[in-house]
């Protein structure tokens, strides 16, 4: 099972995984003008402190404490990948309470939002990885932890 | 292997899930007095707000008992357990027999006998879909309704009403949410709940009720249409009694195993060991108790799992405000508050025993880590994840771990 993984030293912390993450979610097709002027709620998210940053998105655990712990039945795994659904979701937040990754956050949209690795934007490798202008970020199968 | 679970909620789904996980021929009965597919309880309020329907309260898809090959025998009630027949005795007189026993039989509301309870003449708990179609049917527009218990179950029956009713809240505690939120946190909730225009009486008990009137011990009357009874939930242990240790709930081990065995117990009518208190205690929530059922079921069939320990953790909201709680508040402290955020850490002896949220709760589930997994919080920079919860304040090795993935693991 391929993921998305990030080497920190070579993260710099630029954000545009952030952008592309928020784009692919958009269905838009130009980047600029789906995302001026908009609050971005990306899957993945740049932790930065002291000179040092990485991105850290949904680890697709092989025990997923937020796919047990959810409420309403919303997180779901199928083949190797964590998704919601929206429809179900009711913004309880429990998963944000669970996640130790801290890889689920709240959106503007009614339900939360978390790297679902693009296999719904049919775009083939996750976007992020795309358009990661320093190659920090990989899409490789390692293995899930636990 | 004939299996019998009895309960459809959270515990009950996550045993069938548990189950199938290592033994996917045994057979496996779920017995429920509800006439129900598995539902969220919790989506009870969000119903009564009309955020929810009934078909998106499915706890699982419609297949689920098909899938993993369950016999649902909704509306059906299970009154007794013969443990050395290993049997369980139903209302229709029916037995099933069993070769290991999950009891999820969740909790009920707690009814105190007030003076004059039985004059009232439209009374509710609110714990099941029952309850609140009962409610809702019942409340019209502009009803003026009293609820007993401003707590995690009253404030949501709350909210779910305001839209359409007048909502006082009586409690017994200081503050709403008492067992949860400390004076600061929960005077934030309150004045977000009263600008609903949801209003409070606390520090105050009911006397006595006539009819629609409620007598409180300060002499204040209230009147009202209908009456939401939130005092508290009790475990529901009856079917247990004498055939395993009860204290307040059913108790169970890491491996959620009664003193008896062949019989498990998981979830809402259990009390299990908190590594936050360092005690055992019913834990009531729901993801415990589907994580409980799922250890349960993974172990009734053979397997073996470490399961991860329930802790008391809460996740709520009103009106937009969320809430985010876990563990025990013990041990020194760390406070940050604005007008609109609120966050308390409580530490002692070199790990993180609990948290209180309000406004921003993002990646808490970091925090809840700490709590759960007890990480001495000398390996990492506590003044950091104190100010802002993240995986930088972990070592580089310690976030390469967490990041990495395991190379060469399928």
């Amino acid at each position: 099972m391929k993921r998305v993984y990030v080497n920190e030293k070579w993260c710099l912390g630029c954000h545009l995984c952030e952008y592309y993450c928020a784009f692919a979610g958009s269905n838009q097709k130009d980047m600029a003008i789906a995302l001026k002027n908009v609050r971005i709620n990306p899957g993945i998210r740049i932790e930065e402190h002291g000179g040092i940053s990485f991105a850290v998105s949904c680890r697709h655990c092989r025990e997923p404490l937020c796919v047990k712990a959810c409420i309403t039945g919303a997180l779901t795994k199928n083949d190797g990948v964590i998704t919601i659904d929206k429809r179900r979701c009711v913004n309880c937040y429990t998963c944000i309470l669970i996640c130790p990754y801290g890889a689920i956050s709240p959106s503007a949209e009614g339900a939360v939002q978390k790297c679902e690795l693009c296999i719904k934007s049919n775009t083939g490798r996750p976007s992020c990885v795309e358009g990661c202008p320093n190659g920090a970020i990989v899409f490789e199968e390692r293995g899930a932890p636990t | 292997m004939k299996y019998v679970i009895i309960g459809n909620s959270a515990a009950g789904v996550g045993a069938v899930e548990g189950i199938r996980r290592v033994d996917p021929h045994g057979k496996i009965t779920v017995l429920t007095s509800e006439p129900y597919h598995t539902y969220s309880r919790p989506l009870i309020s969000y119903w009564l707000l009309g955020k929810t329907d009934e078909e998106k309260m499915k706890y699982r898809d419609d297949d689920f008992y098909t899938r993993h090959r369950v016999t649902l025998l909704s509306g059906t009630r299970a009154v007794r357990v013969n443990a050395e027949q290993r049997c369980v005795v139903t209302a229709d007189g029916g037995t099933l027999s069993y070769d290991r026993l999950l009891l999820a039989a969740g909790s009920s509301a707690l009814v105190p006998p007030f003076e004059g309870l039985d004059t009232v003449p439209e009374k509710f708990t609110f714990m099941s879909l029952d309850d609140a179609r009962a409610l809702g049917n019942a409340v019209g527009t502009g009803a003026r309704v009293l609820i007993v218990g401003a707590g995690l179950i009253g404030l949501k029956c709350a909210e779910g009403l305001s839209g359409k009713a007048s909502v006082v809240c009586v409690d017994l505690a200081p503050r709403v949410l008492s067992s949860i939120l400390d004076d600061e946190s929960a005077g934030m909730v309150q004045r977000h709940l009263e600008a609903q225009g949801i209003s409070f009486e606390l520090s105050q008990k009911v006397r006595s009720f006539s009819g629609r009137t409620a007598l409180l011990e300060s002499g204040k009357v209230i009147e009202f249409d209908l009456l939401v009874l939130a005092v508290g939930v009790r475990p529901n242990t009856e079917l247990l009694q004498g055939i395993a240790d009860i204290r307040r709930g059913i108790v169970i081990d890491s491996k959620c195993r009664t003193s008896h065995p062949d019989i498990y117990a998981a979830g809402d009518c259990t009390q299990s060991f908190d590594v936050s208190a360092g005690q055992s205690k019913v834990m009531a929530l729901l993801p415990n108790a589907y994580m409980q059922g799922e250890t349960a079921g993974i172990h009734m069939a053979g397997g073996d799992t470490e399961g991860i320990p329930a802790l008391p953790m809460n996740a709520i909201g009103f009106f937009g405000l969320h809430i985010l709680t876990a563990g025990s508040y013990i041990g020194e402290t760390y406070t940050e508050t604005d007008k609109k955020n609120y966050k308390k850490l409580f530490y002692s002896d070199n790990c993180l025993n609990g948290y209180i949220l309000v406004g921003n709760v993002e990646k808490a589930g970091i925090y809840t880590a700490l709590v759960r997994e007890r990480t001495p919080l000398d390996t990492l920079d506590f003044a950091l994840i104190c100010q802002k919860p993240g995986l930088m304040a972990f070592t580089g090795e310690d976030r390469r771990k967490k990041l990495g993935g395991n190379l060469g693991e399928a």
